[in-house]
């Protein structure tokens, strides 16, 4: 297991390299900061005088040799926009995002496995086809039109729900989260509901598939031969078989979340790092999307590695294949 | 041997097959009406939406079914600057479907030529490019495709290269599986043995049978390109203004979207789901059709 562990890190260090490499050398491509910069009416000298102090008069290799000194000490440069560390900036808005992706994940798992084993038990019963022609169109949906949908139908229509904002936020261990207000979690529902809609529909199909499979296992035949209740053959035989996939793709799909955040919040004005990346990407703020691009592939290579974990905690025939090599 | 005896050509027993499903004839239909659509928007507009002669400012963000003084109906309604919803919308869909296909077709040929290198050749090319393959898919693609956005700017062709560069892993994976299957077979010895050159075992051998998955896959990734396209024209990190696809109609009613003038991002999001939906029911199908599995 170590091992294992330790070959991992190695594993993303090397990809979080090459990313940085290519982004900042792509970065570097698209165009000269100093022009948004400074005032048009800026003569020669204080161009000069913008660029030498932004560090952009240096070859390309020492600017990322610079860049790459100061990553590792945990500095990813100043935003030339806001004048404040890149780091701190997309830290700052980390916790909206996150919040808002954990709410989603909540919504798809909570309603999904319950709606996917219902679906799974009953394929051919009204229920069951509803479910999955809801489910085919929550893959269809496109994240960002539905946002707008919600909008229309619930803050403009029937006004239920702000439509934008994180509303106030409370402090839990430091901090700022929104859904301990009343005020926060209206704020916080549509647009969790919008990121949650996609997973929804994946959770569902993965336990209504999984459900059917284990069905037909020899495993559940001999449950019910042993006069075990049907509560306790699906709760416990059949759940607990269908969780392991299940766990893996939610897992594994909370990364996809915190990209996909990036919609989500460009629709409902949420405050996180995905409406700052687009902001970011319009001003040419190029420090904000190197950091941004580094911490979230760092936040990807975690997540891969916990959700190994876990899946080798749920299943023992991981662990023991691990042990193998 | 009577003529009812000989297998049908595969075609037909596709075509066969598919029309089982009432439903995918439903989407069938639905993608064909709409690839019509795309095709002759020009001739079947009410309008030219991007002609400024043919618009009146005075006609602007008038509701589904309004009038215009002469005597026009806005089946569904204008934009904020007069134009016919309709016609916009077919337009769009135009621009859609052609970003979606070009760049499948695109990712397709490069995935193809990767994944068969892989598998044929084996050894540390396998290993590259698959290697390269799996860190890539462990990314969603709206976060590579907004990467190489970051970097390239914007841009029809820019799109289509961001497009391309987010699908081909997908090709490249799936020939690959196919092809290491197709590989062990006897038919694949046999030409081998008749010392056939390297490119004609690949083109004339190979690939043929690593077709059936790909096409699924393409269907499926067609759909995947216009949803992915239209995000990120949302975004406004897509299509330039001047290229108005049915994301950036639907990031133009935004605006007009809290105050009620909801048709303006309605419709087009209508057809946006129409068009993925019948791709995807078609794709639906067709994997089931293809799959040698699943044949009588």
């Amino acid at each position: 297991m170590p091992v294992t562990i330790i070959r991992r890190l190695l594993q993303s260090l090397l990809v979080l390299f090459v990313m940085s490499l290519l982004v900042f050398a792509g970065v570097y491509a698209i165009g000269n900061p100093v022009d948004i910069l400074v005032s048009p009416q800026a003569d020669q000298a204080e161009i000069a005088r913008a660029t030498a102090a932004l560090g952009l008069d240096r070859p390309l290799a020492a600017q990322y040799w610079v860049f790459l000194r100061q990553a590792a000490a945990g500095d990813l440069g100043r935003s030339f926009a806001f004048n404040v560390p890149a780091i701190q900036l997309i830290l700052e808005r980390m916790p909206a995002t996150l919040e808002l992706a954990i709410a989603a994940m909540l919504i798809a798992v909570v309603l999904g496995i319950p709606l996917g084993l219902w679906a799974g038990l009953a394929p051919d019963s009204i229920a069951g086809r509803t479910i999955m022609t809801g489910s085919i169109l929550g893959f269809s949906l496109p994240t960002f039109w539905v946002g707008l949908m919600l909008i229309m139908v619930f803050s403009v229509w029937l006004g239920w729900l702000p439509s934008s904002g994180r509303g106030p936020t409370v402090e839990l261990l430091g901090v700022p989260v929104s859904f301990l207000s009343r005020e926060g979690l209206a704020h916080l529902l549509l647009p969790a509901a919008n990121l949650a809609l996609f997973k929804l529909a994946l959770v569902i199909r993965l336990t209504r598939a999984g459900t059917r499979e284990a069905l037909l296992q020899d495993y559940v035949r001999y449950a019910r031969a042993k006069g075990l209740s049907e509560t306790r053959v699906v709760g416990v035989h059949v759940l607990k078989n269908i969780l392991i996939p299940v766990v893996t793709v939610v897992g594994l799909e909370f990364g996809s979340l915190i990209a996909f955040a990036v919609v989500t919040e460009s629709v409902f004005s949420w405050p996180g790092m995905g409406k700052l990346l687009i902001e970011s990407i319009n001003m040419l703020d190029r420090p904000v999307i190197v950091a941004y691009l580094c911490i979230v592939v760092t936040l990807f290579t975690v997540i891969n590695l916990a959700v190994d974990l876990a899946y080798s905690l749920l299943d023992p025939r991981v662990r023991l294949s691990d042990a193998a090599t | 041997m009577t003529r009812e005896q000989a297998p049908l050509h595969p075609f037909r027993r596709i075509a066969s097959d598919f029309a089982e499903s009432r439903i995918a004839l439903a989407g069938l239909a639905l993608l064909g009406l709409i690839m019509a659509v795309a095709l002759l928007a020009p001739l079947i507009s009410p309008q030219n939406p991007y002609d400024l002669a043919q618009l009146d400012i005075l006609d602007s963000r008038l509701p589904p079914l309004a009038q215009s003084d002469g005597g026009k109906t806005y089946w569904l309604g204008t934009d904020d600057q007069g134009r016919d919803m309709l016609s916009g919308i077919f337009y769009g869909l135009r621009i859609s479907v052609a970003v979606g296909v070009a760049s499948t077709l695109a990712a397709l040929a490069i995935g193809l030529g990767f994944g068969l290198l892989a598998a044929y050749f084996g050894g540390w090319v396998d290993t590259l490019v698959m290697r390269i393959v799996d860190i890539q898919l462990s990314f969603p693609s709206i976060l590579i495709a907004l990467i190489l956005l970051a970097l390239l700017g914007q841009g029809l062709d820019k799109i289509i290269v961001a497009l391309v560069a987010v699908q081909w892993a997908y090709y490249a994976r799936t020939v690959r599986g196919a092809a290491l299957v197709e590989r062990r077979k006897e038919y694949m010895e046999a030409a081998a043995g008749l010392a056939l050159s390297h490119a004609r075992i690949v083109f004339r051998h190979l690939l043929p049978n690593c077709l059936p998955p790909l096409i699924v896959v393409a269907t499926v990734q067609v759909a995947a390109a216009i949803a992915l396209e239209a995000t990120l024209s949302f975004l406004g990190l897509g299509l330039p203004i001047t290229e108005p696809s049915l994301g950036l109609l639907i990031a133009n009613g935004y605006t007009y979207m809290l105050s009620g003038k909801y048709w303006i991002s309605f419709y087009p999001g209508v057809a946006l789901l129409a068009t993925i939906v019948s791709i995807n029911l078609v794709a639906d199908q067709l994997r089931d059709v293809l799959n040698p599995r699943l044949q009588k």
